[in-house]
């Protein structure tokens, strides 16, 4: 479980987050929702420590993560698994050495234990038989899908995904979600996503809280968040014409 | 004020390639790799440069002592210990300071503003040491054996050049080159090998490391990166002559 308690960040004296607290649990789909620039992606990098917080805590399984020393640190890193925006494969590497670095650096087994794990997690993504193409040969969707077996490949207990379909059409972005959730149940994980994609939310979200400029305005789940009176969350929610029309269908 | 701030964070950086590996095979990899990168890549300017660089300073030398009061092997002495204390060095670190250090600098600045740098931090990778140590030590190991081969292209080249346009035959150049030879000078060489290469690589990992933004940046990084390396090669240069000779 991960717990994030009065999180305050800026960067020089611009206000970036202020005091969020949240709860994520595990085995569940988290996602954070906000419009562009509301500091999602700061918030996910102040999880994975990536920045640290100005104040506040940030606690995996009751440790806090701000107050640990390097090497406790880096433990913590290694149960983390992260799909990037931009996927950031190594452009260097194929896709089987991309999703092979993790446990070439950090695990016992022998080579051919490690391509055989390699080998199930692109096939769990779908990918089998690319394992030698490289990165600028594959399309936004097929990197995605490396990114998170590479993300997945040591049975990371918590996974990060920052805006996991932005720049995928709307049928790549259900078959990207719908892959993220069943990982998470399959192998019980904490999942966040940071998104401004509404329908992966009312798709895949299972526990849902929504950033205004920098403050936690609402949480909830996906059944409350079409019926919810919050004025903001609703502006968010329905700005697309799609969900307006469903709930005034409903009522 | 901007000085200090790049000098301390470039210390900053480096002390953080101290760290231990997690993995000494994929750093020892990667050092091989580098070493390649690096050094195997570089023969061929370097080979091209070096002969022509003594073969051009035979020529004008011959052409500025054009006296009968001196004697031709002074050609030979002052062709090659040039080769041996400035040209192979000096000239050859400064255009591998535009072909190694503007790649590391793009390299490392592109894997920065794709976040291929914050992945390998999120699995817990010390990200400065398994992408800058094996390229430094990557440098260090393979540009002085660059400077030696250079040096000696660099001789080899105004041998040849020497005695085929006649201006002096091959023996008087060597016969030149063996009275003025000092084992010190070989020794002061090397010493300037093993700094321009660590200049080269660790200033222009730092320029990359510390890019932000998009392709632009990563252009900027780069070419901040040859231009701050060639600046740093000259002014270590003097100071290393002013102590060392
Ligand atoms: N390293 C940084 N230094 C200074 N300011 C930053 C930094 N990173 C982000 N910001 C600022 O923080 C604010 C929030 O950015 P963030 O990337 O978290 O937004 P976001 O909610 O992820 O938006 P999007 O949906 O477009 O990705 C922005 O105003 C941005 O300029
Ligand atoms: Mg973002």
């Amino acid at each position: 479980m991960i717990a994030l308690k009065n999180i305050s960040k800026s960067f020089g004296d611009k206000k970036i987050l202020e005091n969020i607290s949240l709860h994520f649990q595990p085995g569940k789909v988290n996602m954070i929702i906000g419009a562009s620039g509301s500091g999602k992606s700061v918030l996910m990098k102040l999880m994975v420590g990536l920045h640290l917080p100005d104040t506040g805590s940030i606690e995996y399984d009751g440790q806090d993560y701000v107050s640990l020393d390097r090497n406790e640190r880096s433990e913590v890193r290694k149960q983390i698994g992260m799909l990037f925006q931009n996927s950031a494969l190594f452009d260097s590497l194929t896709v089987e050495q991309n999703v092979l670095f993790p446990l070439s650096m950090f695990s016992p087994g022998s080579h051919a234990d490690n391509i055989k794990r390699v080998n199930f997690c692109l096939d769990r993504v779908g990918l089998a038989n690319t394992n030698k193409l490289y990165p600028a040969e594959l399309s936004g969707g097929m990197k995605k899908r490396v990114g998170i077996a590479r993300a997945i490949v040591l049975n990371p207990k918590y996974l990060f995904c920052d805006e996991p379909n932005s720049g995928l059409d709307p049928l790549t972005s259900i078959v990207i979600d719908e892959l993220i959730r069943e990982i998470t149940q399959e192998y019980n994980i904490t999942t966040i996503i940071n998104s401004h994609d509404m329908n992966s939310v009312m798709e895949i979200g299972d526990q849902i809280a929504y950033i205004y400029k920098g403050r936690k305005e609402w949480e909830g789940d996906k059944a409350t968040i079409l019926t919810t009176d919050n004025q903001l969350l609703n502006e968010f929610v329905f700005a697309t014409n799609f969900l307006r029309q469903f709930r005034d269908k409903s009522r | 004020m901007r000085f200090f701030f790049h000098f301390g964070r470039y210390l900053l950086l480096l002390k953080q390639l101290f760290k231990r590996p997690e993995n000494y095979r994929m750093y020892w990899d990667e050092l091989f790799r580098q070493m390649v990168a690096i050094g195997v890549s570089s023969l061929g300017i370097v080979i091209i440069i070096s002969v022509f660089m003594g073969a051009v300073t035979t020529v004008q030398t011959a052409y500025q002592l054009i006296s009968g009061l001196v004697a031709k092997t002074v050609i030979g002495a002052i062709v090659s210990d040039s080769s041996i204390l400035e040209l192979g060095p000096t000239i050859t670190s400064l255009v591998l300071a535009g072909k190694i250090g503007s790649s590391i600098a793009s390299e490392i600045g592109t894997m920065r503003v794709t976040e291929q740098i914050d992945a390998l931090e999120i699995m817990g990778v010390n990200a400065p040491g398994y992408l800058i140590s094996p390229k430094i030590l990557a440098a260090v190991i393979t540009i002085p054996m660059l400077i030696v081969l250079s040096i000696t292209l660099s001789i080899s080249g105004g041998i040849f050049v020497g005695d085929l346009t006649g201006i002096l035959s091959a023996q008087q150049f060597i016969e030149g080159a063996r009275s003025s030879f000092l084992p010190y000078n070989i020794f002061f060489s090397l010493t300037k090998a093993f700094t321009f290469a660590f200049i080269i690589s660790s200033v222009s990992a730092y320029q990359g490391y510390y890019t932000s933004g998009g392709s632009l940046e990563v252009g900027q990084s780069s070419t901040k990166a040859v231009v701050y390396s060639c600046i740093l090669i000259l002014l270590s240069d003097y100071l290393l002559a002013q102590l060392m000779l």
